[in-house]
């Protein structure tokens, strides 16, 4: 048992102050709306407290003026909060532009961690002090949640699907990380920490390990490995669309509609590529389900955004920078040549 | 019916088993129920004490993990489903909805009987697969965990509470039917006791609700057993899809447990403070208010779901709203007590300890209605807190005092008064030392559902294991002197209270047919004024 009892969590985020300030004044109001309660109704009942030889007390029918002020003040006030709220949540839902970027997966039971860079963790994250982090994040698996107390972040982690969760680490230290959502036997055993590091340190760590190839370079070996190549040929004439500008572009479906090509649009046009076929072409290609994992599909989705990164820089001459920020609204369209 | 005997009532117009398993007397079946639903809490309340028992120390020592994972899944399922559910309406409901209208039963006496067999079925049913190995989904059945990971008996509890959901339809549909038709001459609607509107409320919750439930079990369980593909992404399925399903009934369920709890406050709080119940019309409407918007706001339980933002701040703004009818009945509750002549019995100490409970729930609640601070308190022990302080705190005081309250009718026998106070007494202290350091432990960051869990959140852990051993104890006396009373008891006269209501109009116990002569209602409920103030009351042991 510690002997230092701690009351409250530590603020390790640029959140944090936020959502705490929001709830210390709601358990202000909530402590004088109790408060109000308990004093009138001891008050009352010390002051009415029956008597001998009390008489029956004359009936009060109600009072609208009364009825209708504690409906709407309270109203007011929660209107209040919930406009706050919704800020905070806010805040808590946008990432800035320019985040350091960490794919997660979730598994039972531990958390998977990797960073474009190539860095692998297992129930560690490894991040630098005063830099915005995005995490990328899916499950393998049933739903867990991905809670760190200190920075006031949670969100769950599903199967077949990406969650988003940002942060901006004000301190550095060690913090612990949960899982969230039960997931099965080992549930409270998938835990970690967070550990908030120097920038210069956070350096040193990621090219630490020295020999592992970056998420894109990792991708791009499997993409040449799965024969993708093959039909994304980048040819016109191609059996599939051009893919260098593809990531967070536009895509023109067959039928009209069109969809951005985001995380999730790419990993389900690996594992159901019928699902939404680029208009002008064939839906011959198969699945790729089974033969490639979610830490896998991260990579791909790395190297494709690498290429479209690529793209984009070429023209001014500077080299391929991977990973940037999160989809942007760019209107190419791509594989729209039969 | 033959004529009836002096001195005879429901209790004692036929002796043997088979006239209480065939009965179709609405105050047997009310019996029934409180023999299998104090069954129920009494294995609700075991499962929590080895919850409890784990979790004073942090490493996880006492059982396996897996094994505390079933723990307090069948704490949850047994609660929920088979205590705090069923409790109130089928006990008190069945027992007092009939004579409050002032009717001879409900309007279905053979349905009436039926949903007690299918309760005690889908109980038997649940209570065997703890036998054959139980259930490790907790109560919620978040998929795809329950439809392909676990290995644990879905299917036979998924059918238990499928049967049971039965039993809480049937019941609905009676008392909706029995309040509609059958209600004495000169009962209009806002002459009925709050009771009733809360059970009409509660009704409506029901009849509404209950069949989604079936429905996402039926799903469930053809998702487990031939892979249909409804929830699991692996098949196609989307696993949150069943978190709608779910909630769309298990929100609205909240209120299922707590309108009636309210229903048994107003009686209560009018009696002993001999006032009518301040803004009697506010009261009964907010019931229904609450009935109704209980049913927009099941995806506050979803925010950190990848569900979108904007239907976050709808379900925000909404679950906001309810807050609104529900401290229009505290409120009122309170400015029924100015200028009474309260009294201090023991129904009357459970109202104060459901007011104080009830109201730390209520106000929790808007916490987690607010977008900002859920996300960070969803699935700790905050919410863990917060719920017990509106099941527990709220719908068991509740239950507690209108069965102290009623016990004088039902069975013809006073209860010790001085341990009925203890009770109360025990129960509140035990109550708040248990919850109250999990909101502190919840906002610390220690997630629900831990088997083990960092050594700093040890001590509030501790204090929450020793309030819940008192709570224990305040669970027991009760059990203990109402046991003794049945049969050593203080006769009860008719009205012990001077309470106004037609049931006390007819003999404590009353006989079968409730009124010998069907009552003709003049007045409006809670005519206080005209009734004597009760000299010693139930002080008298």
């Amino acid at each position: 048992m510690r002997s230092d009892l701690p009351l409250f969590p530590a603020q390790a985020s640029t959140t944090a102050p936020h959502v705490d300030l929001l709830f210390l004044v709601v358990v202000a109001l909530s402590i004088f709306f109790a408060s109000l309660v308990v004093v009138l109704l001891l008050g009352f009942a010390v002051k009415y407290r029956r008597r001998a030889g009390d008489k029956p007390p004359a009936p009060i029918e109600g009072n609208h003026a009364l009825e209708i002020a504690w409906m709407v003040i309270p109203l007011i006030l929660a209107m209040g909060v919930f406009v706050w709220g919704a800020e905070v949540y806010f805040r808590l839902s946008r990432p800035p532009d320019d985040t350091l970027n960490v794919n997660v997966v979730g598994k039972r039971w531990m958390w998977k961690l990797q960073h474009p860079s190539g860095r692998r963790e297992i129930n560690e994250l490894h991040v630098p002090v005063g830099t915005p982090v995005r995490l990328n994040m899916t499950s393998e698996d049933v739903i867990h949640s991905f809670f760190v107390p200190a920075f006031r972040i949670k969100a769950d982690v599903l199967p077949g699907r990406y969650t988003t969760l940002w942060f901006e680490a004000t301190r550095t230290g060690r913090y612990h990380l949960f899982c969230a959502e039960y997931c099965g036997t080992q549930h409270s055993g998938m835990t970690g920490w967070v550990e908030v590091m120097e920038p210069n340190a956070f350096q040193a760590w990621l090219s630490g390990a020295g020999s592992e190839v970056s998420m894109a370079a990792a991708g791009e070996r499997r993409f040449n490995d799965l024969g993708c190549a093959t039909c994304h040929s980048g040819t016109s004439g191609a059996r599939g669309p051009n893919l260098d500008k593809l990531y967070g572009s536009e895509v023109k479906l067959e039928g009209g509609k069109t969809a951005t090509a985001d995380e999730a649009y790419l990993r389900e046009s690996i594992l159901f590529p019928a699902a939404r076929v680029t208009a002008g072409y064939q839906p011959v290609m198969p699945t790729f389900r089974g033969l490639v994992n979610e830490e896998g599909i991260l990579e791909l989705i790395e190297y494709l955004k690498a290429r479209a990164a690529a793209q984009e820089t070429a023209p001014t001459g500077t080299p391929a920078v991977p990973t940037p920020p999160v989809p942007s609204a760019k209107k190419a369209t791509v594989g729209s040549l039969p | 019916m033959s004529e009836r005997r002096p001195g005879t009532n429901y209790l004692n117009v036929s002796y043997g088993i088979r006239s209480w398993l065939f009965t179709v007397d609405h105050k047997r079946i009310a019996l029934l129920y409180l023999g299998s639903v104090t069954l129920m809490f009494l294995l609700g309340t075991v499962f929590a004490g080895l919850v409890r028992l784990e979790l004073l120390t942090p490493a996880g020592d006492l059982f396996s993990a897996d094994s505390y994972n079933k723990i307090f899944t069948m704490h949850g399922i047994v609660m929920v489903f088979f205590f705090l559910i069923p409790g109130i309406p089928a006990v008190l409901g069945n027992f007092l909805i009939p004579m409050m209208v002032g009717a001879r039963d409900l309007a279905f006496p053979r349905l009436n009987l039926l949903s007690w067999y299918l309760y005690t079925i889908g109980a038997l049913f649940t209570l065997f697969n703890i036998v054959i190995g139980g259930v490790d989904t907790g109560w919620t059945f978040y998929t795809p965990y329950s439809s392909a990971w676990t290995t644990t008996n879905i299917v036979p509890v998924a059918l238990g509470i499928f049967i049971t959901g039965f039993s809480s339809i049937l019941t609905g549909l009676n008392f909706i039917v029995t309040i509609h038709t059958m209600r004495a001459p000169g009962l209009t609607w806002f002459r009925l006791p709050l009771f009733v509107w809360a059970h009409y409320a509660m009704s409506i919750v029901v009849i509404l609700g209950t069949p989604v439930i079936a429905i996402t079990i039926v799903l469930l369980a053809l998702e487990r057993v031939f892979k249909l593909g409804f929830f699991d992404p692996a098949l196609g399925g989307d696993p949150v899809l069943f978190q709608h399903f779910f909630w769309f009934y298990s929100h609205p369920a909240v209120y299922i447990m707590i309108l009636p709890a309210m229903g048994v406050i107003s009686e209560i709080i009018a009696c002993f403070s001999r006032k009518r119940v301040f803004g009697y019309s506010f009261v009964a409407a907010s019931s229904l208010a609450i009935a109704l918007l209980g049913f927009l706001v099941w995806g506050h339980h979803m925010f950190v779901s990848g569900q979108s933002v904007f239907a976050g701040l709808v379900f925000s703004v909404l679950s906001f709203m309810v807050a609104i009818p529900s401290a229009v009945k505290v409120f009122n509750w309170t400015a029924t007590l100015y200028k009474g002549s309260i009294s201090f019995d023991t129904p009357m100490l459970y109202v104060f300890g459901f007011l104080g409970l009830f109201t730390i729930g209520g106000l929790t609640g808007l916490m987690l209605a607010c977008l900002g601070i859920d996300v960070h308190v969803h699935d700790t022990y905050f919410i863990v807190a917060h719920f017990h302080y509106i099941m527990v705190g709220g719908t068991v005081m509740a239950y507690l005092g209108g069965l102290h309250f009623w016990w004088p009718k039902i069975t013809g026998r006073m209860y010790p008064e001085w341990w009925g106070r203890l009770s109360a007494l025990i129960v509140f202290v035990g109550f708040n030392l248990t919850f109250l350091p999990q909101f502190i432990v919840g906002y610390l960051g220690m997630p629900r559902r831990y088997h083990a869990y960092p050594d700093e959140f040890q001590v509030f852990n501790v204090m929450s294991s020793a309030g819940a051993s008192i709570l224990g104890v305040g669970y027991l006396i009760p059990l203990f002197y109402f046991a003794w009373s049945m049969r050593y008891g203080k006769k009860a006269p008719d009205n012990p209270f001077q309470a106004t209501g037609l049931e006390w109009t007819t003999p404590s116990p009353p006989p079968t047919e409730n009124f010998p002569v069907t009552p003709v209602v003049t007045e409006e409920a809670y005519a206080y004024e005209k009734m004597p103030i009760p000299a010693g009351g139930a002080r008298a042991v």
